[in-house]
């Protein structure tokens, strides 16, 4: 079937390239693409750029701006590897079109340092060797900076619930619940 | 994904005119099962409507009780709403990850598509997906698939959490058209799916879903929500229970039971209900309602493991609201 066909030539193309953005429509006439112009600010800096209304949040800031911090794991939502803080909140950037975002904060796992001072929770994550092979570490970092805005008062055992957005192949959880606990501790007593 | 007209209207009028006669248009809110369905192309909309920009958030209280905003997003965290309605908010954490319920909307999470893998995929037929194309669940692996309220047609659950417990509350959805608001009861919302999968629930064309009401009942506040999953944390039921009990005296007035994860809507197990009024909450009466629950259940080989599932997650609500 040529839907199929479509889903396994675009997979078998890479996952680099943007599935939303650069995949050409299975029948051309039935799909001109439609493109937006977009305002966004992202990790502080005002963004503007045309983006084709179909192209996920992610697909935007990876391949549009080039913020390829944010990873793109399954693309269906179920990972975490594409999160990202939108107006504070975190989301999964996969699984919304950029173009719903017109004047929205976004903060990717690049905007969390301040120059060469790591994020606390980045610095945690260091400390406690909070990862193996990193692919899903952006999304696990980024997913931790908005659990502690969420809830200044963490304890221990919420985390793995409140962390069960964010998988990771490597199983390194004991030691990710080790460093976001440790952040908590230490966004409680004040740096 | 095909092409789409983008929209954002300002006013619930605006967008029930970018609907009207565009019989291809969908409403978009948080997206997170709708972009899914339209990267796979399981639904090709020609004008997309993102409600976002519509003042349809937030709770409002009355001495009725609570009126919850269509767009109020699943991830509220509101101590008044856990205390009115505990079964609620256990049901909304344990539906998704927390980055999804940041973004999913109350009226989003009512009409979200099944999860039937035959049904996301456009590779296979599926009745509800294409009428008529077949339903490759039914010689296919029914292992998540319903045992109450199925048809040849479509053998589907309704994956949602929220819905059940909005069902066990008596809530009601709130609907705005072109031709006026109208309510129906969150029961009525689903429909089972007969010869036409299709239909999936009871708005017609053009409408939107704009709150969801939930009464003050005697029973609200004595609930909880149960849930058999594959793992420990987020992911779909394989059976779940809402359950709310009011009682007098020690006696069952009032229950309701209502069952997820096993039917294309939210199941109220009226049986169990019925084992239940009039009666001391003690261990026998939990016995006999968890029976009952399963009353008219007909399961295949690869999913009869659910009717001990339903018999399993009603013992454990009422079990716990028991020791209440």
């Amino acid at each position: 079937m040529s839907d199929g066909t479509k889903r396994r030539t675009v997979l078998a193309g890479g996952l680099s390239v943007g599935v939303g953005l650069a995949a050409a429509p299975a029948r051309a006439e039935a799909s001109t693409p439609k493109t937006d112009l977009l305002t966004l600010v992202v990790n502080g800096r005002r963004v503007r750029v045309d983006v084709d209304v179909r192209a996920s949040l992610l697909d935007t800031l990876r391949d549009r701006l080039h913020l390829t911090g944010t990873k793109k794991g399954c693309d269906q939502g179920a990972c975490g590897a594409c999160t990202v803080l939108l107006d504070g909140r975190r989301v999964l950037s996969c699984l919304t079109l950029a173009v719903m975002h017109e004047g929205s904060e976004v903060t990717t796992v690049e905007g969390l340092a301040d120059g060469d001072r790591l994020h606390p929770v980045q610095r945690a994550f260091a400390d406690h060797d909070g990862f193996q092979c990193g692919f899903c570490t952006s999304g696990q970092i980024v997913s931790a900076v908005g659990l502690l805005a969420e809830h200044p008062d963490l304890t221990d055992a919420e985390i793995p619930e409140l962390m069960s957005g964010n998988l990771c192949r490597c199983a390194a959880y004991g030691n990710i619940r080790a460093a976001i606990a440790a952040a908590a501790r230490l966004s409680r007593e004040g740096e | 994904m095909d092409t789409f007209d983008y929209r954002r209207p300002a006013s619930v009028r605006e967008a029930l005119r970018l609907v009207a006669g565009h019989p291809d248009a969908a409403f978009v809110a948080g997206g997170t099962d709708l972009v899914t369905l339209l990267r796979d192309r399981v639904r090709t909309p020609g004008r997309l409507v993102d409600i976002n920009g519509l003042p349809l958030d937030g709770l409002r209280w009355s001495r009725d009780g609570v009126r919850i905003g269509a767009l109020c997003r699943n991830a509220v965290d509101d101590p008044r709403l856990a205390a009115a309605y505990p079964v609620l908010v256990r049901a909304l954490r344990s539906g998704a990850s927390p980055q999804i319920r940041n973004r999913a909307t109350f009226g989003g999470n009512l009409l979200q598509g099944v999860r039937c893998p035959y049904f996301r995929l456009p590779e296979f037929a599926c009745n509800r997906r294409d009428p008529g194309a077949g339903c490759a669940a039914a010689g296919g692996d029914g292992r998540l698939l319903g045992i109450f309220g199925t048809s040849a047609a479509c053998v589907a659950v309704h994956p949602s959490d929220c819905a059940v417990a909005l069902v066990a509350l008596d809530a009601t959805v709130v609907v705005e058209g072109t031709r006026g608001t109208r309510r129906i009861p969150v029961g009525d919302l689903h429909r089972l799916p007969g010869d036409t999968p299709h239909e999936e629930h009871a708005l017609r064309p053009g409408e939107l879903v704009v709150a969801v009401e939930v009464p003050a009942r005697p029973f609200a506040a004595r609930s909880t929500y149960v849930k058999f999953r594959e793992r420990a944390s987020y992911a779909f039921a394989l059976a779940s229970a809402a359950v709310a009990v009011h009682s007098e005296h020690g006696v069952v007035r009032d229950a309701r039971i209502c069952l997820g994860g096993v039917a294309p809507k939210p199941w109220r197990a009226h049986a169990a209900e019925r084992a239940l009024r009039g009666e001391r909450l003690d261990a026998a009466t939990v016995e006999a309602a968890a029976e009952a629950a399963t009353a008219g259940a007909r399961p295949r080989p690869d999913n009869a493991y659910k009717v001990e599932l339903v018999r399993g997650v009603v013992r454990r609500a009422l079990t716990e609201l028991g020791e209440k």
